[in-house]
């Protein structure tokens, strides 16, 4: 490097010292940019997150909770004092849990049938289970409210949890899949020659093998049900309202600083979760 | 059939591996699998496809009840009176996809062919947007880019805003209720879509063939275009359908930091279902929206060489 910088100015002017360092500024700036981007990439996508954070301590002076005041810790000592706000948390969790055990079950049976079996029919399945995460939540949203509206199915909790099963669905079953296609067959059929039956392989080699990929889908499933607000939107009656519903009221009525104290809540257990689960890998891959 | 559902999946059918398969010997199995699982995707995902189109050819109101007329007007009447929201779907959404891949792919890259030991804090970085609710992460938006905030100041410093203004981007002295916060917005909320399958394909590159086409004398931009750029190809295709798809649809960005000029068809379908009660011209609406993603996603998909999406 220090060959090509001297060739060029030699002659041109005496002050080699400043050009060089110039030019070997853009140099690093060049062989950074991809670095450059990301960084700004990631700034871009996490500030929110820093703003939701931040504003968890405010106290704002209107009903609106859009510009910083003074630092304060009301909203966290009095998380449930916005009116309605922890009984709309409650239903999502609830509706999330049951939703995420529905659909990571049946989303698991069809991803073993999938990777595992050829039989009839198997690409119009495959092309069923895509079609899901491929069509705009405000169309399944509103297919599902003419059939429950013609069928005089009344809107609310069942409703609400039949919709998100079947939005979570494929999401587990790609997922799933995933890790099983990944699997190594060898330890089956190191299974199957120790004299262990079918069930006995399934439960003691594939099952265990399999979780982690399980466990990602039923993740993925909660963070999908406890977060939606459009297809929610359609299938909810006055009598539940959901979190995101609870929040999308917020944006028009006045934000309570209280649903920045959740969102900052779950987004510091959901970091802590993530980060126990790699250092519990991390020291299970060191111990074999 | 039942000798063709017997076959083992996964390896090919005859290797040593299918025979050790569990459940080979009962035909049945897979469809007892599949069963719950597909009739719950057929029953609230399919069939009200099928009254979502019929809802659409009915006359009628919500009091009085509907009657199948075989109205087919009610679709020319919504797409001719809500064809400029209805582009302007398409037009935002293509925009927020475009934007996600200039800046999606670079993070992408970085972290699958750069990142080193950092890897895994950075995929968790991409992610952890995802903790939070996306509406609360949205309104956040609107803190960000208000007028006292610093993005505003800078706009203002720069003299920025008046050039914005002038292209159309944004209107007056704010940034907030305008095309580029909407975009803005779209871009951010559907941006780890992209970034994750990028990942994902640009992960599994092996960086001999990169050393490779070094030793063949290719410049780092040529052994991009020619090796890394291809073999990214299926992430591409990825993160755009899942970019754009969801974008298209979406209406959560053009409410909370848009305009009623910025009103994108996701708004009018919510609205004539849940407040107008005009059901059959927001099912007609919706049927279309429906019918257009899935027609530009198969000649996209099928144009780009990659089918094995599924």
């Amino acid at each position: 490097m220090t060959t090509t910088v001297g060739q060029r100015p030699a002659g041109a002017k005496p002050a080699t010292i400043p050009a060089r360092r110039r030019r070997s500024a853009w140099t690093v700036l060049r062989e950074n940019v991809v670095w450059v981007v990301a960084a700004l990439a990631l700034v871009y996508l996490l500030l929110p997150n820093l703003v939701v954070v931040l504003f968890s301590f405010n106290k704002p002076n209107g009903r609106f909770n859009y510009t910083w005041q003074r630092f304060s810790l009301d909203a966290w000592l009095h998380p449930c004092a916005a009116p309605g706000m922890c009984e709309s948390l409650s239903l999502s969790l609830k509706i999330g849990v049951v939703a995420t055990v529905v659909a990571t079950l049946l989303g698991t049976m069809i991803a073993f049938a999938l990777a595992r079996y050829r039989f009839h029919g198997r690409a119009g399945s495959n092309l069923l289970i895509f079609l899901p995460m491929a069509t705009p939540e405000v169309v399944m949203g509103s297919s599902l409210l003419t059939l429950f509206v013609s069928m005089g199915i009344p809107l609310g909790r069942v409703t609400i949890l039949i919709a998100h099963i079947m939005f979570c669905l494929s999401y587990v079953v790609v997922t799933v899949k995933a890790r099983i296609a990944g699997l190594d067959p060898r330890l089956e059929q190191a299974a199957a020659d120790l004299y262990a039956n079918e069930w006995q392989t399934f439960r003691r080699i594939t099952l265990p093998l399999v979780a982690p990929g399980i466990a990602a889908g039923a993740l993925l499933a909660f963070s999908l049900s406890f977060d939606d607000y459009i297809v929610t939107n359609f299938n909810a009656s006055n009598a539940s309202i959901t979190f995101p519903m609870y929040v999308w009221g917020a944006a028009a009525r006045g934000t309570p600083v209280q649903i920045n104290v959740i969102g900052t809540a779950m987004f510091v257990l959901a970091v802590l979760a993530v980060a126990l689960g790699q250092l519990a890998g991390r020291r299970r891959s060191r111990a074999h | 059939m039942s000798s063709a559902a017997g076959l083992g999946g996964g390896p090919p059918a005859g290797s040593p591996a299918a025979a050790a398969r569990p459940g080979r010997r009962f035909a049945g199995v897979p469809y007892f699998l599949l069963l719950p699982g597909l009739l719950w995707l057929g029953v609230f995902f399919v069939v009200p496809m099928l009254f979502l189109l019929s809802q659409s050819l009915q006359t009628g109101t919500l009091e009085t009840g509907y009657r199948l007329t075989f109205h087919f007007a009610t679709y020319t009447d919504a797409l001719s009176q809500f064809s400029r929201q209805f582009l302007r779907s398409f037009e935002y959404a293509f925009l927020a996809t475009l934007l996600a891949l200039l800046i999606g792919y670079p993070l992408a890259y970085a972290i699958a062919l750069k990142a080193g030991r950092w890897k895994p804090v950075l995929l968790v970085m991409v992610v952890a947007p995802f903790f939070t609710s996306f509406l609360l992460r949205t309104l956040a938006w609107q803190t960000i880019l208000n007028s006292d905030g610093l993005v505003m100041r800078f706009f203002r410093g720069t003299h920025l805003i008046s050039l914005t203004s002038a292209l159309g981007w944004t209107n007056g002295n704010q940034l907030l209720s305008s095309p580029l916060a909407v975009v803005t917005g779209l871009t951010y909320n559907f941006l780890p879509f992209m970034v994750l399958p990028l990942f994902a394909s640009l992960d599994r590159l092996d960086p001999r063939l990169l050393e490779a086409a070094g030793d063949l004398y290719a410049t780092p931009l040529t052994a991009f275009r020619r090796v890394t750029l291809p073999m990214s190809m299926p992430g591409v295709v990825a993160g755009t359908l899942l970019t754009f798809i969801p974008a298209a649809g979406d209406f959560i960005n053009s409410q909370l930091l848009g305009n009623p000029k910025t009103a994108m068809i996701g708004q009018v379908i919510e609205g004539y279902f849940l407040r107008i009660n005009d059901y059959p011209t927001a099912a007609a609406l919706s049927f279309a929206l429906m019918v257009t993603i899935l027609v530009l996603v198969s000649v996209y998909v099928r144009r780009s060489g990659t089918e094995e999406l599924v």
